[in-house]
């Protein structure tokens, strides 16, 4: 394909979950048991043959950075290119960057820098799978200036979206942002093609008209001055836009068809840890539910997803849960419709219950 | 700067271990899939690491493929290191001589050149095929404090199970004046683990004099721990207490396997301190909705059907309806539905077709016994046809 380096927004769109991100970057986010959600776009590129990607951070980049390590996991621990940390308040920002346009100026260097000719920009909040080198093909094909991939659903409308349409070539013939209409739209996932040069043009130009949106103030107008084409992305598609969303694509794990369309090819890379084999002791009964290596259920698990090292005490009944890494539930516990972060600890004979539409979230480290 | 390393590890993985019979066709006994998700070569490895022993030579001889591969630069145990690490020492040809490894004991003589690289004071001996978890810092410190030339690893086992070890007799102080391979009349019950510390320069010496006697068998057991002895080395025990397993058989791989289950199992795994390193595979977690019963399973299953008393490895599917009871199953298995397990060992990427039957249940298996003791054992990569039957105690290497 044709060379490309990529770049991921690790610390975007954090406002939509502000409970999960309080203690940590959106792309380290841990998601269906093991993973976090950066492995998503990072794995895609990867398996795209991306093999230089610039990861842009923000403040609470702490457990991004113990996640990714050098970044050997994704086949990016590399002399040439790999896997670069872009840290904020580099290159002459002084400030945190507050906006795409911001954090994608924090990154210019770095592009100035990279030899490939095309750039593949994406978010680390959502779930998919697709190889940019197709959307590439396109882009070059459509001689487009940029490229913006698109995923037709009915847009929940709880944050900042764009929606377009585009003529039969895939050629966008309008941008909405924040669009009232209802029904299913062509909604944008915040992953995008250009040449690299074209890139580093736009932003340069945009900061030295003091824009501060790359959506209102380069993509909408965009729609007469460039070439901007759609790139559709059939299948799966989540992105964690709050935590009933969060909750919601979490369980859709425990569906066959999409864990098989995600996890299937046994290629989305995630950082290994050695915990045991999963113990399901005898009394404990599990049904539709995730198990991660670690785990010790002697309860009750019904339509949950458990991440590593959960303990479920004995008698304990825990259903339509999503249970972060080293939990311990104790015995006889009643929980239903729970988010409960990293390392908390209930203790014996507690009840706790959200719902279908408000799931009950607990805090990294609480002791109940 | 001369660099050197106090202690380094040799660990003798080329057996053929033809007692696992169609287990080990095509790979070596130290590659063999254990509890679920490891291979039995992870436990010294993981011993080495968290004993602070980074440097690490692995002899391969038999078959030696798959476990090269699972190994690579060392990196899931830490031992990927730009001084030390793991090496994979296979036999080589030579100006003068080209042979394969003759013995344990020449195994290791061929690589006296890796060892000095290293300029170590001790060499720790290890073998390929037992299931435990030990502090190597901690015999080093004995072997030091008593200022023995050779330090041999050793526990108590039942004494009618004595004639199958290596038997060693001590004085009150902890010094050996005798050591029987295999006594049919064992004298104690201190069996060797086949863990050794050396002294290297005696090592060395002692190995060089066993490669000039033309009557050797090239073997520690046999030819080198008896002539030092003979010359009056400084030689004793270290008493380990915990669990050891030696998994050369198809029945004690079994028993090991069930020893991980419970959850106050006989050998504990999820104790995060000196954790079991291995080369974890990259699948999601397990999806379990059938029936599980006091069982293990790693990641990557999916998991529709009945689960007794089992350990389940990477990647296994059990359909609705199937059911496996008190077997051990490898990695990347299907088991179709309404199919039955009973009493067995699955190789990896076996396939058991829509109702086969693979043994029976243990009570009447064990009175078939046979040399796997009514175990039924499946080959890497059999397939087992539709309605097709197992009869307890089979060896099974190709597809029925």
């Amino acid at each position: 394909m044709a060379s490309t380096v990529g770049v991921i927004f690790s610390s975007i769109n954090e406002e939509n979950v502000p409970e999960l991100t309080k203690v940590r970057s959106m792309g380290s986010l841990p998601f269906g048991g093991r993973y976090r959600l950066v492995d998503f776009a990072l794995s895609n590129m990867v398996n795209s043959g991306i093999t230089t990607v610039g990861m842009i951070t923000k403040n609470n980049y702490q457990s991004l950075m113990d996640h990714l390590g050098t970044g050997k996991y994704w086949d990016l621990a590399r002399k040439e290119g790999g896997l670069i940390l872009l840290p904020p308040y580099s290159g002459e920002t002084e400030t945190l960057y507050k906006n795409r346009l911001e954090a994608l100026k924090g990154a210019t260097a770095f592009l100035k820098k990279a030899k490939q000719d095309f750039v593949v920009l994406a978010d680390s909040d959502s779930i998919y799978k697709l190889d940019y080198s197709k959307v590439i093909d396109f882009h070059i094909k459509n001689n487009a200036d940029i490229t913006m991939v698109y995923h037709e659903h009915e847009t929940k409308k709880s944050h900042y979206y764009m929606t377009f349409d585009t003529a039969k070539d895939g050629k966008i013939t309008e941008i909405e942002i924040n669009s009232t209409k209802g029904g299913i739209k062509k909604n944008y996932i915040n992953v995008m093609v250009a040449r690299r040069s074209f890139l580093l043009r736009i932003t340069q130009e945009a900061i030295q008209h003091g824009y501060t949106s790359f959506g209102k103030d380069i993509l909408s107008p965009g729609v007469k001055t460039y070439n901007l084409y759609g790139y559709k992305l059939d299948g799966y598609y989540a992105s964690i836009t709050s935590l009933n969303g969060y909750f919601d694509a979490n369980m859709d794990m425990l569906d066959k068809d999409i864990r098989t369309e995600i996890f299937g090819g046994r290629d989305v890379y995630t950082k290994v840890n050695d915990s045991s084999p999963a113990k399901i002791a005898e009394g404990a009964i599990v049904k539709n539910s995730l198990v991660s290596d670690g785990c010790l259920i002697e309860g009750t698990v019904e339509n949950c997803v458990l991440f590593r090292g959960v303990k479920i005490g004995k008698g304990a009944v825990v259903k339509n849960c999503i249970i972060m890494t080293d939990n311990i539930i104790g015995e006889n516990c009643n929980l239903a419709y729970v988010i409960s972060d990293k390392n908390s600890v209930i203790r014996d004979n507690r009840t706790l219950a959200g719902c279908e539409i408000q799931p009950y979230f607990i805090n990294k480290g609480s002791l109940i | 700067m001369l660099r050197k390393k106090e202690c380094v590890a040799m660990l003798l993985a080329g057996g053929q271990g033809s007692r696992l019979y169609a287990l080990t066709s095509n790979i070596a006994k130290p590659a063999v899939s254990f509890g679920a998700k490891y291979r039995i070569i992870d436990f010294p490895l993981s011993n080495c690491i968290n004993s602070g022993i980074d440097t690490v030579g692995v002899l391969t001889q038999y078959q030696p493929l798959v476990l090269n591969e699972y190994i690579g630069n060392g990196q899931p145990w830490d031992l990927d290191r730009t001084f030390g690490g793991v090496h994979i020492l296979s036999p080589y040809e030579a100006k003068t001589d080209t042979s394969w490894y003759k013995g344990t004991a020449n195994a290791i003589y061929q690589n006296i050149r890796f060892m000095k690289m290293y300029d170590p004071e001790y060499v720790l001996i290890l073998s390929g095929d037992h299931i435990y978890k030990m502090d190597y810092d901690k015999m080093l410190q004995a072997h030091k404090a008593a200022g023995a030339d050779c330090t041999i690893a050793c526990m108590e086992v039942p004494l009618k199970e004595a004639s199958r070890f290596g038997i060693l007799n001590t004085n009150p102080d902890g010094t050996i004046y005798e050591f029987e391979e295999k006594p049919a009349q064992p004298k104690s019950n201190l069996a060797s683990m086949g863990i050794y510390i050396f002294t290297a320069a005696k090592l060395f010496k002692y190995l060089e004099e066993d490669d000039k006697n033309p009557d050797s068998e090239k073997d520690f057991g046999k030819n080198v721990l008896p002539s030092m002895l003979k010359a009056g080395e400084k030689m004793f025990t270290y008493r380990f207490e915990g669990y050891w397993k030696d998994v050369g058989t198809i029945s004690s791989l079994w028993e090991a396997n069930m020893d991980l289950l419970g959850v106050v199992p006989n050998f504990e795994l999820a104790d995060r301190e000196n954790e079991i390193h291995s080369r974890s595979p990259l699948a999601p977690p397990a999806f379990v909705t059938g029936e599980i019963v006091n069982s293990i399973l790693a990641t990557g299953g999916e998991i529709e059907g009945k689960v007794v008393n089992s350990v389940v490895g990477t990647d296994c599917v059990i359909e609705k309806g199937a059911e496996v009871i008190d077997s051990v199953l490898m990695s990347n298995i299907t088991v179709k539905a309404g199919a039955k397990i009973n009493y067995a060992i699955i190789d990896e990427e076996v396939t058991i077709g829509e109702k086969a039957i693979i043994g029976a249940p243990i009570e009447e298996a064990l009175k078939v016994g046979g040399k796997c003791n009514g175990i039924t054992v499946l080959g890497r990569g059999v397939t087992v046809k539709k309605g097709g039957k197992i009869p307890a105690g089979e060896i099974v290497d190709k597809n029925v």
